[in-house]
């Protein structure tokens, strides 16, 4: 069954918002969530496939809701939750 | 994008997730800045351009490079990833390509530099592979109806660069020159030149 993530062809996103082009961060925790990644990754806490089936594998509605960045910390708080690096809800509020 | 509250919330988590790594030993302070400094360092448009300068200007090199962009770019020191496969598709007369990658968000980032926000939008890869005439007009790129258009869907292997047509005009000018013709979205496919 497709996940979630496999939108090639649907219906109903709209219009692309070509304006939201330049920066390649919008925020300066989205770039440090992408030196996270790529700094767990050197060191061989997760690889790629299981970064991107992390992603892949979120609940539809969440994500859905959330924007690029957003998948990539929920991503890295699953893999890290799931190796025992961090526990479960450690980052909550 | 989220609104300024769960952006602080988040902002947050990700201080607090550093925080913790750096405690346990798995981060050291500056290991951030230099990943992200050394991926914005490393990925331009202008690796891209250079590219098709030289394809423009050496026909054996042209040859080269849609035969094995892989290799042809790292004649030029524009090193892909050594995991992946590059794929370069060249634009003729009747005949224009354009990348997207449908799953996520692969994209030759060494050779076009940080993607737009609308590449991994869901409205540009859920779109752009069912009605890409609609698409391109709303990138205010006009195709004629006889213009056939492939769409190259990225995967975690290949990845894909757009060869653009060499403007008309240009016969005079240097490699240098040209280079600076080329755009990160002619690049991508949403724009000619």
């Amino acid at each position: 069954m497709a996940r979630i993530n496999d939108v090639g062809g649907v219906e109903g996103f709209g219009p692309v918002d070509t304006a939201d082009d330049s920066e390649p961060f919008h925020a300066d925790w989205e770039a440090r969530v992408f030196g996270l990644m790529n700094a767990l990754r050197a060191q061989g806490i997760f690889n790629l496939n299981e970064f991107r089936d992390a992603i892949e594998s979120m609940p539809p509605g969440e994500y859905l809701a959330a924007s690029y960045y957003e998948r990539w910390f929920a991503a890295i708080r699953t893999l890290l939750e799931r190796k025992g690096v961090i526990e479960p809800g450690e980052l909550d509020d | 994008m989220s609104g300024d509250h769960s952006d602080a919330t988040i902002a947050r988590r990700v201080r607090r997730l550093e925080t913790l790594l750096e405690e346990k030993g798995l981060l050291t302070g500056g290991e951030l800045d230099e990943a992200i400094d050394s991926f914005l360092a490393g990925a331009s448009p202008a690796n891209g351009a250079r590219v098709v300068a030289r394809a423009w200007t050496d026909a054996a090199f042209r040859s080269r490079l849609l035969a094995d962009g892989t290799a042809a770019v790292r004649e030029l020191g524009s090193m892909e990833g050594s995991y992946q496969r590059l794929r370069v598709v060249e634009n003729t007369a009747t005949t224009h390509n354009v990348i997207v990658c449908t799953l996520c968000s692969c994209y030759p980032l060494r050779l076009l530099g940080p993607s737009p926000s609308w590449y991994k939008s869901e409205a540009y890869r859920s779109r752009v592979v069912r009605e890409p005439r609609a698409v391109l007009a709303e990138f205010g790129l006009e195709l004629p109806p006889g213009t056939r258009i492939t769409v190259w869907d990225s995967s975690a292997e290949t990845r894909y660069m757009v060869l653009p047509r060499r403007p008309d005009g240009t016969e005079g000018m240097s490699e240098e020159e040209l280079a600076g013709l080329v755009t990160r979205n002619a690049l991508i496919g949403t724009a000619v030149l």
